[in-house]
């Protein structure tokens, strides 16, 4: 049984259908990659993925380790052991992101029926998950996300990550707004994360990304289908020739 | 009879039988004041609301309850730990029922160059100092509670602090609310704040209530700060959950003075705070901030005066509220700019936060300018917690109960941040978190 298996998935946003039938079948140990253009409805399935509200599935099911995620909240799938990292961080005004990450980090933990970390094990804890990606103290103890530059906001996604240790990680446009050096540095935490036991949703417009977090698989999404799926040359093929021939296919 | 006055004038019963056991009844310019006050309570009634002031504020059950002045002394023998603001070794002063305790208080605490002494021991003793301190209320229908106070007064603490002392140590005024059985028991403190010139110091209040029962606190509390003095004056409403809170501060404030008041409201049934502050010297700063945590049938009032009478001060006000269940909130924050008053700043910020359908938020800013060279802002927002963040936290794996009291604690920690006292902003902020606590244990216990 694959790790997520998304099956025939329809879905509607204010009536308007948005994905037409997707079929995506994820293993542990893979990193797979979605590419398309702009209004593909690449972030309606990172959302879907997470429980946003909103959208309806009218036909197909999302599959989590065999069990129905359309079932569960967005909180009961985190503890599942799924992660969003999202395109667009939220700012949480008031909130540190140290208590956030504590938060965060007990919930999962009690959820697996771990003890809590206290205040100093889970300082110690962090600080060895944020030094790799160069966040400081004096960020850890500043409002989540607020005031944070773009590279900053993505930085922070992945010190998430590295701090729930999800088992399926979807990245949403992890790569906009970045310069190559924090896209480099973005790449190396999600890269320090991959093992046999967890697996990788990449959803991108661009490749670049693609050269640092090397992918299994890439599917090309457009206009609410996967259109073609390919190993990592795709991608290079697609970097090449634009999505047009997709566009166009589907216009015609 | 005219539709701005509530008829019943319960409260101002018993008047003639309590008047000669109040103390200072034989002085003859407060023997008049006390009955300029009952003949406006009298002429006036309370206010309905017709009357501008009291537009969102209903007073009908608070003429209802046939509160009448208090008798005896409330049965006390300590303060509740825990019971009002953790301020360490502050010094105490304890009214009870609106009486000063010096059993319950530690006056004997009080820093060098501050003096604290209750009103009835000083309307006994040496009323003449206290004449030109005892302003009366403000005339007509608006200032109808406060006449009250001034035919009722009894009680309160007289706090004069010495031209340049500085002081770090708060000075705690805890007010205890003692239900009566049988009897529905009002009081009426009267407190004098005097800060002397280039002094600084900080006036605590804590209002709490003890046992089930309902009572009406109507407070007046007449505030001079000296030139060049800085008050910091904070107040935790937390009064029973019966209680009416009616209180009302007037501020007069000299030439580079600051006066920095804050005011947490937590408990009651019915609760106003009013302030007016006069801003009458130049480079002067008045800062007038809040916070409101309303839920089952609370009302919550905040309301604002700020007159700006002398150019160059600046005036800044920020309130923030949380409202759930059919709480209802009121913010009312009028600036009036006097012609001479150039160079005036004055800013007021007033947001809420709805966390039921059936909450209810009146905001009503107010700006009165008749200067043309000033910087006044205004601004005022409803609104709910938002779906993103919720979306965000939950997506971490919190869940939602826990989400929603996060966004809700840090919505207020930004009101409780504008004290500029570590002390106060910790003992306040462990108020505001007990009360999203017991919301949360609420919710969960409802949902089980």
């Amino acid at each position: 049984m694959a790790l997520l298996e998304i099956r025939n998935l329809h879905v509607t946003v204010e009536d308007k259908p948005i994905l037409k039938g997707i079929d995506l079948s994820i293993d542990k140990g893979e990193v797979h990659a979605i590419m398309g253009p702009n209004g593909a409805g690449k972030s309606t399935l990172s959302y879907i993925i997470a429980g946003r509200d909103g959208y309806e599935v009218t036909d197909g099911q999302i599959l989590f380790d065999g069990k129905d995620m359309l079932e569960l909240e967005p909180d009961e799938r985190a503890r599942a052991g799924l992660f969003l990292a999202f395109q667009y961080p939220v700012e949480i005004p008031g909130v540190t992101n140290t208590t956030f990450l504590k938060t965060a980090l007990n919930s999962l933990r009690k959820g697996r029926g771990e003890g809590e970390l206290d205040a100093m094990q889970f300082l110690k804890f962090v600080r060895e998950k944020a030094r790799p990606l160069g966040i400081g103290d004096e960020m850890l103890k500043r409002a989540v996300n607020v005031g944070y530059s773009g590279g900053e906001k993505k930085r922070n996604e992945i010190l998430q990550m590295a701090v729930l240790e999800p088992v399926l990680a979807v990245l949403d446009e992890t790569d906009s707004g970045l310069d190559i050096d924090a896209l480099k540095i973005v790449a190396d935490g999600v890269n320090a994360l991959r093992s046999p036991d967890n697996a990788t949703l990449v959803i991108t417009h661009y490749q670049r990304l693609l050269d640092y977090i090397v992918p299994d698989r890439v599917h090309v999404l457009a206009d609410g289908r996967i259109v073609k799926s390919g190993g990592k040359d795709l991608a290079l093929e697609l970097e090449a020739k634009g999505y047009a021939q997709f566009s166009s296919a589907e216009a015609a | 009879m005219a539709k701005e006055m509530i008829k019943d004038l319960s409260l101002a019963a018993g008047f003639e039988e309590a008047a000669p056991r109040l103390p200072g009844s034989d002085v003859a310019w407060l023997d008049a004041l006390r009955a300029q006050g009952i003949a406006a309570f009298r002429s006036n009634g309370l206010p309905t609301r017709r009357v501008e002031a009291w537009r969102y504020t209903n007073l009908n059950a608070l003429a209802k309850a046939g509160f009448a002045p208090v008798r005896g002394d409330a049965e006390l023998d300590a303060v509740p730990d825990g019971a009002a603001l953790a301020l360490g070794d502050a010094c105490r002063i304890v009214l009870v029922n609106g009486r000063l305790r010096h059993d319950l208080s530690s006056l004997d605490q009080l820093p060098d160059g501050i003096a604290a002494v209750g009103l009835a021991e000083l309307l006994r003793r040496s009323p003449a100092d206290l004449e030109d301190l005892i302003a009366p209320a403000p005339e007509g229908r608006d200032g109808v509670l406060a006449a009250l106070n001034d035919a009722f007064m009894e009680d309160g603490l007289v706090l004069q602090i010495e031209a340049g002392v500085s002081v770090d140590t708060p000075i705690h005024l805890v007010s205890i609310g003692v239900p009566v059985a049988g009897q529905a028991v009002a009081f009426h403190p009267r407190n004098l704040i005097v800060a002397g010139a280039g002094s600084r110091s900080t006036l605590v209040e804590s209002h709490i209530g003890l046992g089930e029962g309902s009572y009406f606190s109507n407070g007046l509390t007449d505030v001079t700060v000296g030139k060049g003095a800085t008050l910091t004056h904070a107040k935790l409403q937390d009064e029973g959950a019966a209680a009416f809170h009616v209180a009302l501060v007037r501020a007069r404030i000299a030439d580079e003075a600051v006066y920095d008041s804050f005011v947490l409201h937590r408990g009651g049934e019915l609760a106003r705070h009013e302030t007016h502050a006069s801003i009458e010297g130049s480079g002067a700063e008045c800062r007038l901030n809040g916070a409101y945590l309303g839920t089952g049938r609370q009302h919550i009032d905040n309301t604002t005066v700020i007159d700006h009478m002398a150019p160059g001060s600046q005036s800044s006000e920020v309130f923030k509220g949380v409202l759930a269940g059919h709480a209802r909130g009121v913010f009312q924050g009028r600036i009036v700019v006097h012609r001479d008053a150039q160079q005036t700043n004055g800013h007021q910020l007033n947001k809420t936060l709805l966390l039921s359908r059936d909450a209810e938020m009146d905001t009503k800013p107010e700006l009165e300018i008749y200067a043309d060279d000033v910087k006044c802002s205004h601004g005022a927002t409803v609104g709910e917690l938002s779906e993103m963040e919720l979306f965000y936290l939950r997506t971490r794996g919190i869940d939602e109960a826990t989400a929603r009291d996060m966004l809700v604690s840090a919505f207020l920690s930004e009101a409780v941040s504008e004290l500029r006292d570590e002390t106060l902003v910790s003992a306040f902020a462990e108020r505001i978190a007990g009360w999203v606590e017991a919301r949360h244990e609420d919710r969960t216990e409802k949902a089980a």
